[in-house]
């Protein structure tokens, strides 16, 4: 099901600045990647996505509804979580986020309610009733999050959910954003200027350069057939390599380890067997997926 | 964080009960607002204020009630009780507006509400409603407390509680015309600046400098000049506005035959104020 389509969406602001030009992609359900560095346009994307600014030209559907005319009825059904800080200090969080569900139109016990499960399910179910100010950066992160799933959304935008955070709110984060994703059944777009944070989370990228499309596809599309062995032997690297070239596999050298592309289904076997009848003592075997970033930057060499 | 990562699992719900339109969201940001005015739901720091100038207003109406039973001495009549209470009516405003559009623009909270289905018109509307509500019973309560004891202590009978009746609705009116006037300019004052205390000084300013703009054309030897000294000043203008409309003039202020001059002023003002605030929210809410 496509439920974001842009058809050559354009945004000039007054001044001649061009946050988006000609952008056309459409947009299966699941997580999607918006990746693109500062500036780039993701924010406009967001904001138009979301009726708060008219795009200067080109057309732009959310779930087949214009988010220009129709905006109520495109709102109710997104949820969105802003980039910068966001929360009024002097409240509890449930307080807080009970009054953002009423204002999407939530009746009353039906919002304290979804507060509440809202703020289970991003991890702040005991400390609800605390005031937000006394919040870390990472909880405040999660409230934000909370009040973007309050009213029960179909998409949630996230507008870098990961900003501030150590590594391990990181990787809290983004788990999170992935089970929203699959086990929720509520798309999600995620910004971000990672590549390497989005493309473990996310189903597909859309990766965005100067307000333009730079490629848009499933991951699964992106890193097939790109797999690579990397394998590391601790003495007579040079005897491996030799004789896997004369298995006609292409061998690469990074340092101590040796990459094998996979290109085949016997490959794998085949410099298994190698390193066995050669009788060398095995360190490491390493099947490594190409990074998306990879791609990335050999699709712009090329295109851009 | 306590328990980063540690997620428990029971499922997620659908939410599959009624979504409320508009006028539901409206009516939520007012009463959030109302409360908030009066800083119900808030911490007790916030209510310190609010309270303060509500109990003084109280507390002078219940002697007022007070004195007029036993001595049968009136301080004050329901339009002369207003104006006396003009200060403290600046005060309350000066802190309550910013409480309710300063902290939500402090804050950055607004990205999060105009990505709601509400407009700029709703949450100014509602926070315009919320403050001339919060304005009005800060008046109309001790008004009412007023009409309680001159009606306990009437000689006159269920005629006596008429009369002192006939004579509160048009108090309130004149109190509704100080809550529309104060909530209006106070709110555009406030929404210039997302920090409070900025907010709170400009608003005491507006009101208290034009103050002497009146004192200073009323003392003109011209006779036009004195009768239209009240329209520099809002408090002075309602009292023009009230003088007008009852057809007289015991309120200290004189207006002569610009009795309608003084009406146009106050529609103008509040209209002015409240279409400058939606241009702004306007602004603001396409962020």
């Amino acid at each position: 099901m496509t439920i974001i389509a842009t058809q050559s969406l354009t945004k000039t602001y007054g001044g001649g600045v061009t946050a988006l030009s000609e952008l056309t992609v459409g947009v299966e359900a699941g997580v999607i990647g918006l990746v693109g560095a500062n500036g780039a346009g993701k924010s406009t994307f967001i904001k138009i996505m979301l009726g708060l600014t008219e795009p200067t030209s080109g057309d732009v559907r959310v779930f087949g509804l214009d988010p220009v005319t129709e905006t109520d009825q495109v709102r109710a059904r997104v949820g969105y979580m802003p980039e910068n800080d966001c929360l009024p200090p002097d409240v509890s969080a449930a307080e807080f986020v009970t009054h953002l569900g009423r204002l999407s139109g939530l009746p009353k016990t039906a919002a304290r309610e979804r507060a509440s499960e809202a703020l289970r399910h991003v991890g702040l179910y005991e400390e609800r009733y605390r005031q937000i100010g006394g919040y870390s950066t990472g909880m405040k992160q999660r409230v934000k999050l909370a009040q973007a799933l309050v009213h029960d959304p179909d998409l949630l935008l996230l507008d870098e959910p990961t900003n501030g955070l150590d590594p391990a709110g990181r990787d809290a984060m983004l788990n999170l954003v992935h089970r929203i994703g699959n086990e929720f059944g509520i798309s999600v777009v995620v910004c971000s200027h990672l590549l390497g944070e989005v493309e473990r989370i996310c189903d597909s990228l859309i990766a965005i350069e100067g307000g333009r499309l730079l490629r848009a596809d499933r991951i699964s599309a992106m890193t097939a057939a790109s797999d690579i062995l990397a394998v590391e032997v601790s003495e007579g690297t040079d005897e491996l390599a030799a004789a896997l070239t004369r298995l006609e596999l292409q061998v690469t050298r990074e340092g101590r380890l040796l990459l094998v592309p996979l290109s085949s289904e016997k490959a794998y076997d085949e410099i298994l067997r190698a390193v066995a009848e050669l009788d060398l003592p095995l360190h490491r075997l390493d099947q490594r997926r190409h990074r998306v970033a990879e791609l990335f930057t050999t699709k712009e060499t090329a295109d851009v | 964080m306590s328990d980063a990562g540690v997620i428990h699992d029971i499922g997620y719900q659908r939410y599959e009960g009624p979504r409320l339109g508009r006028s539901a969201v409206f009516a939520s940001i007012y009463q959030h607002g109302l409360r908030a005015s009066f800083g119900l739901g808030r911490s007790a720091k916030a209510k310190i204020f609010p309270w303060l100038v509500a109990g003084i207003v109280l507390l002078v109406a219940v002697i007022n009630a007070a004195v007029k039973a036993q001595a049968n001495i009136i301080l004050f009549d329901y339009f002369s009780f207003d104006d006396t209470m003009s200060w403290l009516v600046i005060f309350f405003v000066a802190i309550v507006a910013p409480e309710l559009v300063s902290r939500d623009m402090r804050s950055g909270v607004l990205p999060l509400y105009f990505s709601r289905p509400l407009r700029a018109f709703d949450y100014i509307g509602a926070k315009f409603a919320a403050l001339a509500t919060a304005v009005f019973m800060l008046l109309g309560v001790p008004q009412l407390i007023m009409f309680l004891g001159g009606a306990f202590t009437t000689d006159d009978g269920a005629k006596g509680v008429w009369n002192e009746f006939l004579d509160l609705l048009p108090g309130w009116g004149y109190s509704l015309l100080w809550a529309l006037l104060f909530a209006s300019i106070s709110l555009l004052v406030a929404s210039i600046t997302g920090k409070r205390a900025f907010a709170a000084g400009g608003i005491v300013a507006v009101f208290l400098m034009t103050a002497p703009v009146v004192g200073v054309l009323s003392i003109l030897p011209s006779q036009t000049a004195q009768h239209l000294a009240g329209l520099a000043s809002p408090m002075s203008l309602l009292t023009g506005v009230q003088s007008w409309l009852r057809g007289k003039n015991d309120l200290g202020i004189d207006i002569g035959d610009f009795g309608v001059i003084y009406g146009i002023e106050l529609f103008c003002l509040v209209t002015a104020a409240l279409l400058l605030l939606l241009a702004r929210y306007r602004k603001v809410a396409s962020l």
